[in-house]
């Protein structure tokens, strides 16, 4: 059943007798990770939420001002740690737009083919996490299963399995691993045999798809106007793939299509990141026998300098758009650093989509936001 | 940029019979019974263990040469290199009659990584000019204090490959040793 959101017009208006004022988390299950929501209900009817933000605020980009070039990328694995290899992807990027350094082929490719693994990997947890906040919990374990095969690949090739912090300035950090390309693929055929479990256990419930349709209506006007990017701004039909938009590394000469949806509820934003899965498994069919040979690195000097200007580049995440921009004033370090994270903007449209909607819905919407607290408050 | 190429999505109402959610609800219970039958994808631990890659970067252990000399110079670039500044270390020079213990004419008294900072990177293994720390496959184990996270030079040294020969092997693992640093 198709049910439409009303907006509550004088719903900016806190504080009228009456009211119900409930606090959610810092320690919830359903907010995962350390944020704060302040709800203002009249009945059930949400009349205002507002997020209070900065319980894991850890400073990050105060940190990096101390940091070279070559550590501050791996301290920002622990922005958004579940896209990690995307956000040091950034990171080298905008180092290496300062260095002016041409990245060798083949580590352009092994670069794309860490992301897509990340972004399927990052989107399962996501899956899974929202089933289980609408009280699924067999998908949990689902999602994980596939998941730990990604891990399993991350882990022989970068050493790590979750915060893999490989790639460096100029290239990563080391070869693949002999069985990378063997691993990949069975983990392709395994997803594709497994593709269909999703879609019935989930997809095509019906009890899951009337607590998701209609629920958390964002127009396309606001997704731009409060900066949305990323899977919940696709939802709505607003084009935002970076990737199609302003191609780094070679996705300009790959095929894959940008996910796009129109109804712009939570439904809506659901398919989008079930279909980019499907997508970044096409990049990654693609890419997986043409991993061109040759060096991993190229080469750059010990100490790393940048020359004075500001740089900027962005790359597209599981959840959005992530801009680092860098001031470099000739040193060693970093004079400043900002990073434009796609969670803030994408949790500032909360209060957006939730007023007027009922307490329990707010939680399906926050899923399909798929927030990552640390990557908010840095 | 909005776009027109976005598809639609199936949004007629639910039939009659679909809204008993029945069929669904036995739909997802037949998957969710079906894996009892499938093999499983957990592992009994802590009977059963999984092995980490040899890329994998986990606990520091300090090394010693084939004598089972310390190989750390206490030069401190480690120190330098790391992001997270877990390494502390306080150098002294080698007397005579302790060569048998150092291989180096510095070496360091007190060598201490704090595990709670360590951000497990390795760029400490790849600043080290002497082969003298390297990044294991185990992860540091669960402690009840703060201070038990700060490793100690005892806690972080490798078994003698002399006098324990068998432990020194199992820490080892899969790092092939060099001739000289
Ligand atoms: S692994 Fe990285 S963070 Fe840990 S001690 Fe070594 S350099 Fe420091
Ligand atoms: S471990 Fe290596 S880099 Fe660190 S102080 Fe010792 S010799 Fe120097």
């Amino acid at each position: 059943m198709y049910r439409q959101t009303e907006i509550i017009k004088d719903a900016s208006q806190p504080g009228i007798e009456g009211d119900m004022v409930i606090n959610v988390g810092p320690q919830h299950p359903a907010t995962h990770g350390v944020l704060h929501l302040v709800i203002t209900l009249n009945g059930e009817t949400i009349k205002k939420v507002e997020p209070h933000l900065g319980y894991i605020h850890r400073s990050i980009e105060k940190m990096c001002e101390s940091l070279s070039y070559r550590q501050f990328i791996y301290v920002t694995s622990r922005m958004d740690y579940l896209s990690a290899h995307i956000n040091n992807h950034a990171c080298a990027l905008c180092v290496e737009k300062g260095l002016q350094v041409e990245i060798p082929p083949r580590a352009q490719v092994i670069r794309i083919l860490m992301d897509e693994l990340t972004r399927i990997a990052s989107h399962e947890l996501w899956w899974g996490a929202m089933a289980m906040d609408l009280g699924a919990f067999t998908p949990f374990f689902h999602a994980f299963r596939e998941r730990e095969t990604i891990n399993d690949i991350m882990e022989d090739t970068c050493g790590a399995r979750l915060t893999m912090n490989y790639i460096v300035p100029g290239g990563v950090m080391a070869d693949l691993h002999p069985d990378f390309q063997k691993k990949t693929k069975e983990f392709i055929q395994l997803y594709k045999r497994k593709i269909h479990e999703y879609d019935e256990l989930v997809t095509g419930n019906i009890i899951f798809q009337n607590r998701m349709k209609g629920i958390g209506y964002l127009s396309p006007e606001d997704a731009v106007s409060y900066g949305c990017t990323g899977p919940t701004a696709r939802g709505s039909g607003v084009s935002s793939d970076i990737r199609k938009l302003y191609p780094y590394e070679i996705y300009d000469k790959l095929e894959f299509d940008e996910v796009l949806e129109s109804a712009g509820d939570s439904f809506a934003r659901y398919m989008i990141r079930i279909g980019e899965m499907q997508q970044s498994i096409r990049i990654i069919e693609q890419l997986i026998d043409n991993i061109p040979e040759g060096d991993f690195q190229a080469k750059t000097k010990a100490v790393l300098k940048l020359p004075k200007g500001e740089y900027y580049s962005r790359v597209e995440t599981a959840r959005g758009e992530l801009g680092v921009y860098i001031v470099s004033e000739n040193g060693t370090t970093p004079y400043r650093i900002k990073f434009r994270s796609p969670g803030f903007s994408n949790l500032s449209v909360l209060d957006h989509i939730a007023r007027g909607s009922k307490l329990g819905d707010l939680v399906a919407m926050m899923g399909t936001l798929d927030l990552v607290i640390p990557d908010i408050d840095r | 940029m909005l776009t027109q190429r976005a598809k639609q999505v199936d949004r007629r109402p639910m039939t009659g019979l679909e809204s008993i959610y029945l069929w669904n609800i036995l739909k997802g219970m037949m998957i969710t019974l079906s894996h009892l039958f499938k093999k499983k994808a957990t592992i009994q631990y802590p009977e059963q263990k999984r092995t980490f890659s040899k890329v994998f970067r986990g606990l520091q252990v300090l090394n010693r040469d084939a004598e089972g000399r310390e190989n750390c110079t206490a030069c401190g670039l480690c120190a330098v290199a790391c992001p997270a500044e877990a390494i502390t270390m306080e150098a002294a020079e080698r007397l005579s009659g302790e060569e048998h213990l150092y291989r180096e004419e510095k070496y360091a008294v007190k060598y201490e990584i704090n595990m709670l900072r360590c951000i497990f990177c390795g760029f400490c293994e790849d600043a080290c000019p002497k082969d003298a720390i390297y990044l294991s496959q185990t992860f540091a184990p669960a402690n009840y204090g703060r201070k038990g996270f700060i490793y100690k030079k005892e806690d972080l040294l490798i078994p003698h490959p002399i006098e324990q020969p068998e432990a020194y092997k199992k820490a080892l693992g899969e790092k092939v040793v060099k001739a000289d640093g």
